[in-house]
């Protein structure tokens, strides 16, 4: 028995409007809602609704039999709930096939992943729980990252937080002489299931079906079933990863790609000994062959496979280091709006605009990019990433004087009201719990974490993991059992405001139970 | 192959891009083994002796042949006709036009056997423009070439009348249409002239996409027959100095180019003011002079950023360079530019560069950023990011120059070559 998995990725950015320097400091709105509606209403009515339908209409007939997955990004998922509402509505009614896995990713396909674990597991978070709201699907087992980026690192933070698969690209200069054909494991963590894009039979349903210079076109489901069948029959799996827009918006419906779709599972029925199954199907079905070194990140994108189409240039790295350099303080504002925006800019769309490698795969870049040059792109963003700076300076200013003013007021108050006692109280000052050993020293016995597992809860230790050294940290985190450690993580990946008594009172509880 | 080839001027007597480009395109055709006679009207004897010079001063012409009359018959029209001609007042205009007139009762005094060209573009043009087909003519039926080649309007007429002397294809180059010169108010002479050297011709040869349009929608030519080749940068060696201190702390923005209609200066002023109501920390430099040049300082004046807009007059190789090395960014605000030399040479100096999309040479720039010409917002914006975020320039430094390194006169000469030779044989199929 063989496997083919059909994995689509759906993803609309937010896209930015075109915003001069005379508008920094002066306009807060960052975003061309007109091109945003008209382009998600046009991809809505080409793409994503009737390849739904289809797919819908195909589960129908094969029931269990036929199967695929999806991940949607957040900032996909918003356009939908405003200028779309039927398209999430065609999405639930796929999930309760049963035959329709929806895999974990970031929230605004943003490139955290290779800057801060942190913003990483925050996103995660995020997406987790809108599409728990939207669509009613927790994916808890099988993950994909934006772009299908990858490193052994990135690999680890996925399986820390629970996750047993993650999709990755399969290219030859990646994988050297494996095949992308079986199952792999995470080279740190051999927990963590890896399945690799068959590149060359994914991009020839997304990017060449339609191209005429092809020498095998036209594409027909007899052609490519036969192309399946000439694999290696003790290969187990034929990863199908692409974009959903691939069905209608980049394939035009008048090029046959719907109608390939609809006839590719019956002619895989009746002519291979293929079936469908899912990521997370895959990560039981399967025994993992060997590990993957991927030391630095893989994409799926561009005729490199890495990084460089977001992160290639000067004007990339610039515009990307200055928005990250923004994440405390983002978080210290505590603002919805400027929350929204934050995540918003991450999209890795606008990273992508400002790429400069023309050359090789102009065209693609050509099509997706609303923008006449990396430059323009690049002094948009940052035009906008100024305005943003102001606002968050501004915001954090405005609160700390508040506390300020809060602070004397409370202070007259007692002087008023509590004469006597003033000058004992003022002593004791804010933080006056010290961890009572050097906290890089502090060597953990079994009974310690035993108890400290028992005694605290992961928020607890989320917020005594804060307070500690990073090293402190690690030692505990190391020993701690498997179930409570991702609970942590997850905690950790919350935004996280705790009372100073509360700081204090965990302080206290961990400084008896190291003593 | 043999290519004889009509210009107005040749370095080192050159007014402007033209002869440079002439230069350019003859030297590489050398190096690619084409035989080149290149025609001036007036030539100076210092010219590169790499090249054959032929000196149209130099030529007589058989007063008593008939095919002269003919033609100069013919050609009468375009000094006679020409109600105004480019470049001078009107009063100026009237008093040639007497002597015109006077020189075609004494009809004689024209048959003289030569004729010294000044070679300028001076009140005579459209009569050395005439006399100068002429001559062609006679070196058309006195030499042996393959293919005749005519470098904007004023060879027109010489390239149009070698080819009917000698059968020989035509083909004009445009360096420039004369809605490139004038807007929208064109001189009907100068146009009849262009259109009927583009007619006449078996190719069009355009320096880019821009003109090529022009070309085909403003004279109506065939698509098929007008040809994009651009222009080379290597010409002559540009001599980039580094980067100087300033004496002042604002940044420089800079204007390259004569100060006339065409190259939009009204709109650098205008960005100019828009920039200044919000960044105090720049100076604008507007080096060149023009027909337009008192319209400006007033306009600069009126907006009260006279202080901050400095006009250098004309400036001269060396003082390019020298602005250049102290320039953070380069603006080319043109209305209509058929290529562009000087934003090139602002990249070779590690300038970022602003140019306007109504140029050729913005289609085969990927490094720099383009806007339109009306478009004072874009273009404010343009340099306000150019000079708030680092990253620009930088990227310029790394990949600006290396893109100019990339225009060769040997790839425009190239594909020139091989538009001769399909040329060339399809003629011979014809005989």
């Amino acid at each position: 028995m063989r496997y083919i998995c059909f994995y689509f990725q759906v993803h609309q950015p937010i896209r930015l409007r075109t915003y001069r320097f005379f508008d920094i400091g002066i306009n807060h709105n960052y975003y061309d809602d007109y091109q945003n509606q008209y382009i998600l209403r046009r991809v809505a009515d080409k793409c994503y609704l009737p390849m739904n339908q289809l797919l819908f209409e195909l589960i129908q007939e094969f029931g269990q039999r036929f199967k695929v997955s999806f991940s949607i990004t957040g900032t996909a998922l918003e356009q939908f709930e405003r200028y779309a509402p039927e398209v999430i509505e065609s999405f639930k009614l796929l999930a309760e096939t049963g035959s329709v896995e929806f895999l974990a990713e970031t929230y605004s396909h943003s490139l955290a992943s290779v800057i801060s674990k942190d913003e990483f597991y925050s996103q995660i978070n995020l997406h987790q729980d809108k599409l728990k709201s939207l669509i009613g699907v927790k994916p808890s087992t099988a993950f994909r990252n934006t772009e299908l980026i990858y490193s052994d690192q990135i690999g680890e933070y996925v399986a820390d937080l629970g996750y047993k698969v993650m999709l990755a690209e399969g290219a030859k200069h990646i994988l050297g002489w494996k095949s992308p054909h079986f199952l792999y494991y995470n080279v740190i963590n051999p927990e963590l299931k890896l399945l690799l894009k068959d590149y060359q039979l994914s991009d020839d349903i997304a990017f060449r079906f339609s191209n005429r210079q092809w020498d095998q076109w036209p594409l027909t489901a007899e052609k490519y079933v036969d192309w399946l069948n000439a694999i290696d029959s003790k290969h187990e799996v034929v990863n199908l990863f692409m974009d959903y827009e691939t069905f209608g918006e980049h394939q035009w419906k008048e090029t046959g790609i719907f109608d390939f779709m609809r006839a590719l599972p019956y002619r895989i029925f009746s002519h291979s000994d293929y079936e469908f199954a899912t990521p997370t199907e895959l990560s039981e079905l399967l025994q993992p062959v060997a590990p993957l070194h991927v030391p630095y990140p893989t994409s799926w994108a561009d005729e490199e496979r890495d990084l460089t189409a977001w992160l290639g240039n000067e004007l990339q790295e610039d515009a990307f280091n200055t928005l990250y350099s923004l994440r405390d303080k983002v978080s210290q504002t505590d603002d919805p709006d400027i929350y929204r925006d934050w995540l918003y800019l991450q999209t890795s769309d606008h990273f992508y605009y400002m790429c400069t490698k023309w050359f090789s795969d102009g065209d693609v870049h050509k099509y997706f990019n609303p923008y006449g040059s990396p430059y323009d792109a690049y002094i948009n963003y940052m035009n906008i990433l100024s305005d943003f700076i102001i606002r968050i300076d501004k915001k954090i200013e405005e609160k700390t004087s508040f506390q300020e003013l809060k602070h004397t007021t409370s202070d007259t108050k007692t002087q008023k009201t509590e004469k006597s006692t003033i000058t004992s109280k003022k002593k004791k000052t804010t933080h006056d719990v010290q961890i009572t050993s050097d906290g890089d020293n502090i060597k953990f016995t079994k009974e310690q974490i035993d108890k400290l597992a028992e005694e605290f809860t992961p928020r607890e230790i989320a917020i005594l993991f804060k307070q500690l050294s990073d090293n402190t940290v690690k030692s505990i985190k190391n020993k701690l059992n498997k179930d409570l450690k991702i609970k942590v993580e997850k905690e950790l990946a919350k935004t996280m405001r705790p009372r100073k008594e509360t700081i204090n009172k965990i302080l206290n509880k961990f400084n008896d139970l190291i003593k | 192959m043999r290519v004889l080839m009509f210009g107005w001027e040749f370095p080192p007597h050159i007014s402007g891009g033209l002869g440079t480009a002439c230069y350019g395109l003859t030297k590489a055709l050398l190096r690619h083994g084409v035989d080149v006679i290149f025609v001036v009207p007036k030539a100076f004897g210092d010219e590169d002796n790499e090249i054959k010079i032929l000196n149209a001063s130099d030529f007589e012409i058989n007063l008593e042949e008939e095919t002269s009359i003919e033609l100069w018959k013919r050609l009468k029209y375009i000094q006679v006709a020409s109600k105004i001609i480019p470049y001078i007042s009107p009063e100026a205009y009237t008093e040639e036009y007497e002597r015109l007139r006077k020189e075609e009762i004494k009809k004689n005094d024209f048959f003289k056997r030569k004729y010294e060209f000044s070679g300028s573009y001076g009140p005579n043009i459209m009569y050395e423009v005439s006399r100068y087909a002429l001559i062609a003519s006679a070196i058309a039926a006195t030499h042996d070439f393959d293919v005749i080649h005519a470098h904007d309007w004023l060879t027109y007429p010489a390239g149009i009348a070698a080819k009917s002397t000698s059968g020989k294809p035509l083909i004009v180059h445009v360096h420039a249409t004369e809605f490139d010169r004038s807007g929208e108010n064109i001189n009907q002479d100068v146009y009849n002239i262009e259109r009927e050297g583009m007619l006449k011709a078996d190719k069009v040869v355009t320096v880019s996409n821009y003109t090529r349009s022009i070309v085909i929608n403003r004279y109506g030519i065939e698509p098929d027959k007008v040809v994009t080749v651009y222009n080379g940068a290597d010409a002559f060696k540009f001599h980039s100095r580094p980067k100087v201190d300033k004496p002042y702390k604002e940044k420089v923005v800079t204007y390259i180019g004569r100060i006339t209609f065409q190259k939009g200066p009204e709109y650098f002023v205008e960005t100019a003011r828009k920039l200044l109501k919000y960044d105090d920390n720049v100076r604008f430099v507007m080096a060149g002079s023009g027909d337009m040049f008192p319209r400006i300082v007033k306009l600069a004046a009126r907006y009260r950023i006279g202080h901050k807009i400095h006009f250098t007059g004309f400036l001269k190789g060396p003082e390019v360079e020298e602005v250049l090395s102290y320039s953070d960014v380069y603006v080319m605000p043109s209305v209509s530019e058929p290529f562009g030399i000087s934003p090139l040479e602002a990249l070779m100096s590690n300038v970022p560069i602003v140019i306007s999309k109504q140029s050729g040479v913005s289609e085969v720039l990927k490094h720099a950023i383009k806007v339109d010409f009306w478009d004072i917002d874009a273009m404010a914006n343009a340099i306000y990011g150019i000079l708030h975020y680092p990253a620009i320039s930088k990227m310029f430094q790394k990949y600006g120059k290396a893109e100019v390194d990339q225009l060769k006169w040997d790839n425009s000469a190239y594909e020139v070559k091989q538009l001769y030779e399909s040329l060339l044989s399809e003629y011979l199929i014809l005989k």
